[in-house]
C-alpha cells in the first residue's frame, strides 16, 4: 500500500478529504487526522509558502514511505498547499487509518513533526502590506527530536 | 553554454530574481560575478544545495551546460 501524497498549488477541501479517506479505509478502526491552517491574528493578511518542485513531492513521499514503514497502517493521508493563502484557508491534512487508534495518533503525530522540520517549504507572512520571511522555529526541530529518526 | 541558478525562499529576494541563468564553470568563479551580499548569503553554511534535484554535499562544482544548481535556505514550512 503506498501513501496518498499530494502537493495541492490550489485549495483543497479538508472535510471532503477526511470523509474520503475514512470511507476507502472500512477495515480500519481508528482514523486519525490533523489539519494545519492559517492562523487568524488580526495582524497577518496572506501567507505564501514556496516550494521546490524537483525536491518537494519526492520529499513528501519519501517521509509517507517511513511513516508506512514504522507502524501497521491501513492507510496515510498528506495533503500540503503551495502557493498564497489567507486566514482560514488550509495547509496541511494528515490522515492516518489503522487498525487500532494509538497507531493512528502516531503516525499522524510523526509525519506532521517531519513534514514542519524536513519538507522544502519556505514561508513568508504578509502583515501591513508588507511581505516578510518566516525562520525556521527551534520548536519544529525539538518536536522533530522526539522521534529518534 | 549556460546553466541555471535558483534562489528559494528570501534568497530570491536578495537576488532579486527566483532564477539567473549564468555561463557554466566552476562556482566559485560564477559566485564572484554576483553581488558580495548575495554570493556571501549563497554561501552560508546553513545554505543546502541541489544539483540537478539531487541533494550535494559537496561545494566545489562545475556547472556545465543545462546544469540546474539551487540554493536551499532552512526550511520553514506547513
Amino acid at each position: 500500500m503506498a501513501a496518498d501524497v499530494r502537493l495541492c498549488l490550489t485549495p483543497f477541501d479538508p472535510a471532503l478529504e477526511q470523509a474520503q479517506f475514512a470511507r476507502a479505509h472500512p477495515q480500519a478502526g481508528g482514523v486519525v487526522s490533523f489539519l494545519g491552517q492559517v492562523r487568524q491574528d488580526g495582524e497577518v493578511q496572506a501567507l505564501e509558502l514556496q516550494h521546490y518542485a524537483p525536491l518537494t513531492l519526492p520529499g513528501m513521499q519519501a517521509l509517507g514511505d517511513a511513516t508506512l514503514a514504522r507502524w501497521p497502517l491501513d492507510g496515510l493521508l498528506i495533503l500540503h498547499r503551495s502557493g498564497v493563502m489567507v486566514p482560514g484557508d488550509p495547509i496541511v491534512l494528515v490522515a492516518a487509518a489503522a487498525r487500532h487508534r494509538r497507531d493512528a495518533f502516531a503516525a499522524a503525530d510523526y509525519a506532521m513533526d517531519h513534514l514542519k522540520s524536513e519538507s522544502w517549504f519556505w514561508k513568508r507572512e504578509q502583515r501591513g502590506g508588507e511581505w516578510r520571511w518566516i525562520e525556521p522555529r527551534a520548536e519544529d526541530h525539538a518536536d522533530k527530536a522526539r522521534w529518534a529518526n | 553554454m549556460s546553466a541555471k541558478l535558483v534562489f528559494l525562499g528570501r534568497l530570491a529576494d536578495l537576488a532579486g530574481a527566483s532564477e539567473l541563468d549564468v555561463p557554466g564553470g566552476a562556482l566559485q568563479d560564477i559566485l564572484a560575478t554576483l553581488p558580495a551580499p548575495l554570493a556571501l548569503a549563497l554561501l552560508d553554511e546553513r545554505v543546502r544545495f541541489a544539483l540537478n534535484g539531487e541533494l550535494v554535499g559537496e561545494r566545489a562544482l562545475v556547472l556545465g551546460d543545462g546544469d540546474e544548481l539551487a540554493f536551499l535556505p532552512p526550511v520553514s514550512g506547513g
